[in-house]
């Protein structure tokens, strides 16, 4: 079938097959792969995209249903040639160590500040929960969103401490 | 090296500079091996068991082979080649029978994913099942049914390891350190304990991919996401009995490997479907179901120690004994099992040693590296064992641990003499147990357990592990300078998130005196145009590689002088360099820039001197030897990284359910390069360790069938179940052959969080817990002296007891009954 979308501010016609996921057809039909495959149920959150300015799981909706949809992924995060302030914030605080998880990491985060500009921990820690990351045990990911809502401080931030 | 560190400050080294590659994962830019497409590729489907161990009977291929769109079928008996790290035991596809669930029979490429999927339901299989052989303890006894019955013609690594043809074993490590029967005829008290734990999965969130290119006339290109390109190449080789200089290895961004992605695993089958397919490319990627069964797990173990201690609380012998549970092939486990045993007295000085250790075929998925590489398996039972054995004497398990801990002058199990500079272990568990306010209970926390009704327990752990590689394991790094003065650094080790890209930049950088953005790694590896290196594993890449790059850094700037030499008519030694370039030292303004040498000097007649300038440095482990097969005696350790944690934790104990409030971590790393990338280390090794220590780990049936292959059923540690509190401190021993002093840290985080909960819960509660993971479940039974309930195998929630060890061959004494028992027993009054 033929669907049509807008990704990141660009419109795309493409044929797909019934059975395509979402995700599917953002990494093999429009070649946008910094969006994930961790688990393919749903589970991990390295897929999340927005659709239609909705935080979701593209391993779990069919690319069919999102015809005549608006979808936002890590692609369009940065602004040009400058990181996001999540990114940005991301980098700063060493919120990134394998990057499998990072994509849909911060779209997660993005989704959260959409509603929500000055989260608490708790609301940062529920935000991210379906988003797994083996790498970084998260604190670091939860400075950054902190760092990028101008919440860290040095009593939040945490640091190495030398004995 | 940390006889090469300036007087002055360090600009580069010591620094939180930013992760070098983080902007193109941040931007969705970075590619994985699963993100390349390329022309002609094809995509492949595994036809994965459904039983543990089955004779295969007949295998018809036809449907799957007529299906329009497929391009290649193949099955084992096509494919006349066998892998191993260690122990050449594996087939690229089963042949005559299938070793576990989820092992791969047949394969498919085909033009498209779902093409291949359909292909692999078309095959079919017929097989005759036969019982399988699910306990490693039952697997060593007399008459048990073999899973390896021609474990005697296969080749191995005779030098380190001593598979029993015959048996299910795959190896035993020994470890003889003085008479332990002496020991514990001087000991007052003699405690003996077993501690178990389940396979484990590594969950990188990448899956594991290869993408492989057999063109005709062999030439060969692999595209993977293993750890290792220089291992998946000559394991490949030696496997299809090919010329190195045939195969190249690339290794784009990987997403994770944590020692499952070490050795070699899809890439040969993917070569195979690639040669049949005409080679055309191929793409494998393993779904997340595959990742727990058709690839290979962390080991089970069951560990048993009996230690003789006086009533002062010095240790006098202890005797060990380990059953790994290698699953059906042996892989790294056997090594886990080598590695394990050389460390597996912790960091504490034991008089009198006696270890064997078993690796033992099973017929479940196989083991193989995993961070701590068999250390956060035994350090469950080492350091709840140190706690038991504490309390049983009646002495503080801080001050217990004091007293025994490796001291400068101290000497290893193995024979290793312990110096001052090899680290700190005391100074981590001193700092680890302030940190958590051990031994009382401050206002608040008394106050907490008033409004919860719950119980605070604190608890400690120590940890040590040395790299686990051969003693003369090598590397190389090559520093190319650009004719802008820019600088490119060329390794085999691979960046999958420990940050090595960004700490040997940093490393570069100050041996050059540059600042950081004349300085690139190159992330991507590349076996035809990277320098070798052995693995990246271990947390050994920081030393070796690091070394080899202040060498290779030192190289360029000799060729820089030598031509600077030339031009300003100066001897080398009067010269000195800044970013810029050789100058005087006593006439700076005589100087010559690094871009006019970078290529090649051209004086101003046209005469060229010199030429581009690339260093190179080569590093290779000194003074390390094999172990005694018989008595394990030798030094195996590159250097040892020592750390410590101290846990808080709250217990309901009703229910057993428990928080973790804090978890405070000390390690002695020697020298941090790049602090916050140390502290992402280990606040992520703390994590995935609290997931084994709290959740994780494989159930089977009584048929060997996996039940939980999935984040469902199988959950690792999310953003909201991490503790309140996490310290991370460091202490700065300096390493001394170490680059600027460091050593390596990037699996010791993960290392004994589990015990530390354990005791923290223990002394909460009083729940004497023998196996990890500790679910709510397991707190409950063991608070009211229930025996722990072993269902990591079973086929219902609640399974059978656990006592299996009492008729081993292999015994060490008297095995605990199944019903409580007091906790010690005087060997003598």
């Amino acid at each position: 079938m033929q669907i049509k979308v807008n990704i990141n501010g660009h419109d795309y016609e493409r044929e797909i097959e019934d059975h395509w996921t979402l995700l599917r057809f953002l990494r093999e039909s429009v070649g946008l792969t910094g969006t994930k495959e961790g688990c393919g149920a749903g589970e991990c959150g390295a897929c999340t995209v927005f659709l239609n300015g909705k935080v979701i799981n593209s391993c779990m909706a069919f690319a069919a249903e999102a015809d005549g949809s608006v979808i936002e992924t890590i692609e369009g995060e940065a602004n040009g040639s400058e990181l996001s302030p999540i990114q940005a914030a991301f980098l700063r605080q060493s919120g990134v160590q394998c990057g499998f998880c990072t994509g849909g990491m911060v779209m997660s985060v993005k989704g959260l500040l959409a509603t929500n500009p000055k989260p608490s921990v708790e609301e940062i820690k529920s935000a991210i929960e379906g988003n797994f990351c083996r790498c970084t045990g998260y604190q670091q990911i939860i400075e950054a969103v902190l760092d990028a809502t101008g919440q860290l401080t040095p009593a939040n931030k945490g640091d190495i401490q030398y004995v | 090296m940390f006889d090469e560190v300036s007087p002055t400050p360090m600009k580069s080294v010591g620094v939180s500079h930013p992760r070098v590659e983080a902007i193109g994962k941040l931007t969705g830019d970075a590619l994985y091996t699963g993100d390349l497409e390329m022309a002609g590729l094809l995509y492949a489907k595994v036809k994965t068991s459904p039983h543990a161990r089955a004779k295969i009977l007949r295998i018809d291929t036809s449907k799957a082979e007529a299906l329009p769109g497929v391009h290649a079928v193949l099955t084992g008996r096509e494919l006349d080649y066998r892998l191993g790290l260690y122990v050449v035991d594996k087939d690229i596809l089963a042949k005559d029978e299938v070793r576990h669930f989820g092992e791969g029979v047949a394969a498919v490429a085909a033009e498209t994913v779902d093409i291949a999927a359909e292909a692999v339901k078309l095959i079919d299989v017929e097989y005759e099942v036969e019982a399988p052989i699910l306990d490693p303890i039952e697997a060593i006894k007399p008459g048990a049914g073999l899973i390896h019955p021609d474990l005697g013609s296969y080749s191995f690594v005779e030098a380190a390891f001593s598979p029993q043809p015959g048996t299910n074993i795959a190896n035993i490590t020994k470890i003889r350190k003085g008479d332990v029967e002496a020991g514990f005829a001087e000991a007052e008290w003699v405690i003996e304990r077993e501690y178990t734990n389940p396979s484990v999965q590594h969950v990188p969130l990448e899956t594991h991919v290869a993408i492989v290119q057999w063109k005709l006339g062999d030439e060969i290109t692999i595209w993977t996401s293993a750890q290792s390109p220089f291992t998946v190449r000559a394991l490949f080789c030696i496997a299809m009995r090919l010329p190195l200089n045939q195969v190249r290895v690339i290794v784009p961004h990987i997403g994770g490997g944590f020692g499952g992605k070490g050795g070699i695993h899809l890439e040969p089958l993917v070569a195979c479907l690639s040669r049949k397919a005409g080679g055309r490319p191929v793409k494998l990627t393993a779904t997340r179901e595959e990742e727990f069964s058709l690839l290979p797990c962390r080991s089970a173990l069951t560990y048993r120690i009996k230690t003789g201690v006086r009533a002062d609380g010095k240790i006098t012998a202890q005797q060990m004994s380990m059953y790994w549970d290698a699953g059906a092939y042996a892989d790294y486990a056997v090594n886990v099992t080598r590695a394990s045993s050389y460390s597996c007295a912790g960091p504490y000085e034991i008089p009198n040693a006696w270890l064997d250790a078993y690796t033992i075929y099973t017929n479940k998925p196989y083991g193989t590296a995993y961070r701590g590489f068999g250390h956060v398996e035994f350090f469950w039972g080492l350091e709840r064992h140190m706690e038991l054995v504490a309390l049983a004497i009646g002495m503080d398990p801080l001050e217990f641990r004091l007293k025994n801990l490796l001291r400068p002058g101290s000497v290893t199990i193995t024979g290793e003499k312990i110096h001052k500079n090899t680290g700190n272990p005391v100074k981590c568990l001193q700092e680890a147990a302030k940190a958590i306010g051990y031994g009382s209970l401050t206002p608040a926390e008394v106050e907490h357990e008033k409004v919860t009704g719950r119980k605070i327990g604190k608890g400690l752990a120590a940890l040590h592990k040395a790299p686990a590689m051969p003693s003369f394991t090598a590397t190389a790094a090559v520093v190319k300078m650009n004719s802008d003065g820019t600088v490119l650094l060329n390794i085999g080790l691979t960046e999958m998130g420990q940050g090595s890209a960004t700490a040997l930049a940093q490393i570069a950088a100050e041996s050059l005196g540059f600042p950081m953005d004349q300085v690139k790694t190159a992330v991507e590896k590349d076996t035809d145009r990277d320098p070798y290196d052995w693995q990246t594993v271990a947390s050994k890449g920081l030393i070796l590689s690091g070394n080899a790059v202040v060498l290779a850094c030192q190289d360029l700037l000799k060729q820089a002088y030598d031509v600077a030499a030339q031009v300003l008519r100066a001897n080398p030694s009067d010269l000195d360099h800044d970013a810029d370039g050789v100058f005087l030292k006593h006439n700076p303004d005589e100087s010559v820039t690094f871009v006019a040498m970078s290529i090649g000097y051209a004086y101003p007649n046209g005469n060229g001197i010199g030429g581009p300038l690339i260093g190179v440095g080569r590093y290779t482990a000194q003074g390390l030897s094999s172990l005694d097969k018989e008595t394990g005696q030798g030094l195996p350790a590159l250097d040892w990284t020592y750390g410590a944690h101290g846990i808080i934790v709250d217990v309901d104990p009703d229910t057993g359910e428990f928080t973790i409030l804090q978890i405070s971590s000390a390690y002695d790393v020697g020298k941090a390069i790049n602090p916050a990338l140390v502290r992402g280390q280990a606040i992520g090794g703390m994590i995935q360790g609290l997931g084994t220590a709290i959740c994780e780990g494989y159930i089977f049936d009584k048929s060997g069938r996996l039940l939980n292959p999935s984040f469902t059923d199988n959950k690792i540690l999310t953003a909201r179940d991490i503790p309140l509190r996490i310290d991370c401190m460091l202490v700065e021993t300096p390493q001394l052959d170490g680059p600027y002093g460091a050593r390596g840290v990037g699996e010791h985080p993960m290392i004994s969080v589990a015990p530390a909960l354990g005791n923290a819960i223990h002394q909460a509660v009083g729940a004497e817990l023998m196996h990890m993971p500790i679910r709510f479940e397991d707190v409950w039974r063991a608070i009211r002296l229930h025996e722990p309930i072993d269902n990591w195998i079973t086929d219902s929630p609640v399974g059978s007891c656990r006592s299996r060890l009492e008729s081993t061959g292999p015994s060490i004494g008297d095995f605990c009954p199944s019903e409580p028992e007091p906790e010690h027993e005087p060997a003598k009054t």
